[in-house]
């Protein structure tokens, strides 16, 4: 009379790795309008509308270039220090932008997550793609100042690393994907976390070559320059501005290197993730 | 029909209160370490039951414990319970929100859960990206919204206001477009959390009605908690009562929400000096009550079961603490589950004298032809000294259940509940 096969059972055991990527393909429509809100109704009842995403880079860029080149008189060598520092702040605002918006993803959710089910994972997913939207039209304003110094006879050009670029962007995304899991999971029951990400991130855009080239830190603090050449988020700005504007390193190394650290983040990140999804709403 | 498409065994959840503090983290530490060390986690032993009137020493509470049920395939259970019962703990155990501390469930096909109608739902975008949005949400694939887009929109009647931000409606038509895209889900089971209590009349009915063909005409099940007694014993084929984190109660539909809105009767009417909630001057006590009845030539004494239309005989001893005589009054009230007045006997009316005298004394009450419909009724006793004041008064402390018969002789009843309390003889003919 009973069967006594069940399709689905819920229990309070917990399967460590249990990322259930079949799950997250079902609900990818979720995922897309979730993209698709994100990027849509950000600049709703502005006038300049998605200028802003134009504008906010632009203006750190003019800003940075006052304060740090002219002012403070660090040398970007051939590279127009302008360009310097919007490859720097584009690559930067996306590793922010993923990291702050994953970061408060139990307790920003906590009201729709507390009311209805679907994979947790699509929330912080759906934040990396909807910044890497994002990403892409800082990148096209990047590319339209890029061409107007490249035509006006500045010392760049693109070298056969070019290829590279994508997986670089894919690493400051996995990356503030990965960071932003660990820290969201743990930030459901201590809010201390949340406190130390607010300026944590402040204080982590100085350690990572955004506005100076690596030599010279290691010209002005050559003792304290491990912090930013093992600082991955610094290897990765790098070898973009290596790739986009001739100037820095480029050692596959180091790229491993940093493949190796994002990996890590993302298996931690997904692991504490799974972990806490369960029940966090009873703590949050 | 009888197939179990829901099976919950041994489900209880433990949760801690007060605030999260370094207190927690101890706590955490402490468990981290037993679980190390292969040990049962220590908390789980001293969780208390979850009185949220009653103060506790333990910092845990059992919000649910041991709750077991199987659920048949296009049934409709109703959960009722007071606040704090555990019935919402329960549906976001069931709808994956939280997870259980013991125990398991056990479904075959797909779950959705509505314990809040619109979640998802953003202020700065339209109705129809909302439509989206919310079906996305709540598992449904773009295509499959698609589909049934031009449905959604006519049953929530805000075609007007479809290309307009939703911060722009009126709650209420935020709440019927956001159940419009709910009631077109295709779960195989539904739960559904007081969501009814919004929107006008109309939309009420409309909602009810989609609810009923949900799980009619589609088959499909149901799992539905309200505060709304008529809306439980509109929709519901059966009823489970939970009460402090325990189910209490599972069957039928009338019997629960009896039970559920009558938890506090008597259940031993030989004995009431044992109810503690009593009003009056307690010169004297009612000692027992009970409820006889001659039916057909039978008599069936002492049973508190009475037939429809047979002479009932109620034996009342009150415990008397003055002694002397002194003349009383004694009223009945007949209520019935839902605490509406049926019916009032009193000696006051019919002048009949009453009087009480020595240690006990004995009243007997007769009422021929006792024409209630078979439901179940509540007395509520009271006594009062004339010229002076109430001595005892007992509210809702003795259930009485009256049993169909063929009152008219002719096999046939009226049934349905708005048919009302009594059954009295008629005639009609041509004139």
């Amino acid at each position: 009379m009973h069967r006594e096969k069940w399709l689905f059972e819920i229990s309070p055991k917990n399967n460590l790795f249990s990322l259930n990527l079949k799950e997250v393909w079902k609900y990818r429509d979720l995922l897309l309008l979730f993209v698709k809100r994100d990027v849509v109704t950000v600049y709703k009842q502005t006038i300049l509308g998605p200028l802003w995403y134009l504008i906010q880079p632009l203006f750190t860029s003019v800003i940075f270039t006052l304060i740090f080149n002219n002012m403070a008189n660090i040398s970007t060598g051939s590279v127009p220090p302008f360009l310097f520092n919007l490859s720097g702040i584009t690559l930067w605002n996306y590793f922010k932008s993923c990291l702050s918006g994953t970061s408060n993803t139990f307790t920003a959710n906590a009201g729709i997550f507390g009311k209805v089910y679907f994979p947790r994972v699509i929330m912080p997913i759906s934040v990396v793609i909807s910044n890497l939207v994002r990403f892409g039209i800082q990148l096209l304003i990047f590319i339209a100042f890029y061409l107007y110094y490249y035509f006006n006879g500045a010392d760049i050009s693109l070298n056969r690393y070019t290829i590279l670029l994508p997986i670089l962007i894919l690493i400051m995304g996995g990356l503030g994907l990965g960071l932003g899991m660990i820290i969201s999971s743990m930030v459901t029951k201590y809010r201390d976390l949340k406190v130390l990400v607010e300026f944590g991130i402040q204080l982590l855009m100085y350690i990572s070559a955004v506005m100076y080239p690596v030599a010279y830190f290691a010209e002005k603090l050559p003792e304290y320059v491990w912090i930013v050449k093992y600082n991955p988020l610094a290897v990765v700005i790098e070898m973009v501005r290596y790739i986009l504007l001739n100037t820095g390193t480029f050692s596959s190394t180091m790229l491993f290197y940093t493949l190796g650290i994002t990996f890590i983040t993302l298996f931690l990140g997904i692991v504490v993730f799974n972990k806490v999804e369960k029940s966090f709403i009873d703590t949050v | 029909m009888s197939e179990v498409i829901l099976k919950i065994e041994n489900l209880s959840k433990q949760y801690r209160l007060g605030t999260i503090g370094t207190g927690t983290i101890r706590d955490d530490l402490k468990r981290w370490w037993y679980k190390l060390r292969g040990k049962e986690d220590p908390f789980l032993k001293i969780g208390e039951t979850n009185n949220r009137a009653l103060k506790g020493t333990s910092e845990y509470v059992w919000a649910l414990k041991d709750i077991n049920f199987e659920v048949k395939k296009g049934a409709v259970l109703g959960i009722i319970g007071k606040n704090g019962a555990g019935k919402s703990t329960l549906l976001k155990i069931l709808s994956k929100i939280t997870s259980p501390t013991t125990g398991s469930v056990k479904f075959n096909g797909r779950i959705a859960s509505l314990l809040e109608v619109g979640t998802g739902f953003h202020p700065e975008m339209t109705g129809k990206e909302n439509v989206f949005l919310n079906g996305a949400i709540l598992g449904m694939t773009k295509a499959e919204i698609s589909e049934k887009y031009d449905e959604i929109v006519a049953f929530s009647g805000c075609e007007r206001y479809i290309d307009t931000p939703v911060k722009r409606y009126s709650s209420g038509m935020t709440v019927r477009l956001a159940f419009a895209v709910a009631a077109f889900l295709e779960p195989d089971i539904l739960i559904i959390d007081e969501v009814l209590a919004v929107g006008d009349a109309e939309f009420q009915k409309k909602a009810i009605g989609k609810m009923q063909d949900i799980s009619k005409g589609e088959g499909r099940t149901v799992l539905f908690v309200s505060h709304d007694m008529a809306a439980i014993q509109n929709l519901c084929t059966q009823v489970m009562v939970l009460e402090n984190g325990k189910g209490t109660y599972q069957g039928s539909v009338i019997e629960g929400i009896d039970f559920y809105l009558k938890g506090n009767y008597s259940k031993d009417h030989n004995n009431l000096l044992k109810i503690k909630n009593r009003f009056g001057d307690k010169t004297s006590l009612f000692k027992s009550i009970s409820f006889s009845c001659e039916y057909n030539g039978k008599v069936y004494l002492n049973t508190n079961k009475i037939y429809s239309g047979s002479n009932v005989f109620i034996d009342i001893v009150l415990k008397n603490r003055i002694k002397t005589k002194r003349e009383i009054y004694i009223a009945m009230d007949f209520l019935d589950s839902r605490n509406i007045p049926v019916m009032n006997i009193s000696n006051q009316f019919t002048k009949k004298n009453l009087y009480s005298e020595g240690e006990f004394s004995k009243i007997r009450f007769e009422i021929p032809n006792f024409n209630f419909r078979a439901m179940n009724y509540f007395v509520t006793l009271w006594g009062e000294g004339v010229g002076t004041s109430c001595f005892d008064h007992l509210e809702n402390d003795v259930k009485i259940e009256v049993i169909e018969t063929d009152f008219f002789g002719t096999g046939s009843l009226p049934r349905a509940k708005q048919h009302g309390y009594f059954l009295l003889h008629n005639d009609c003919k041509n004139i």
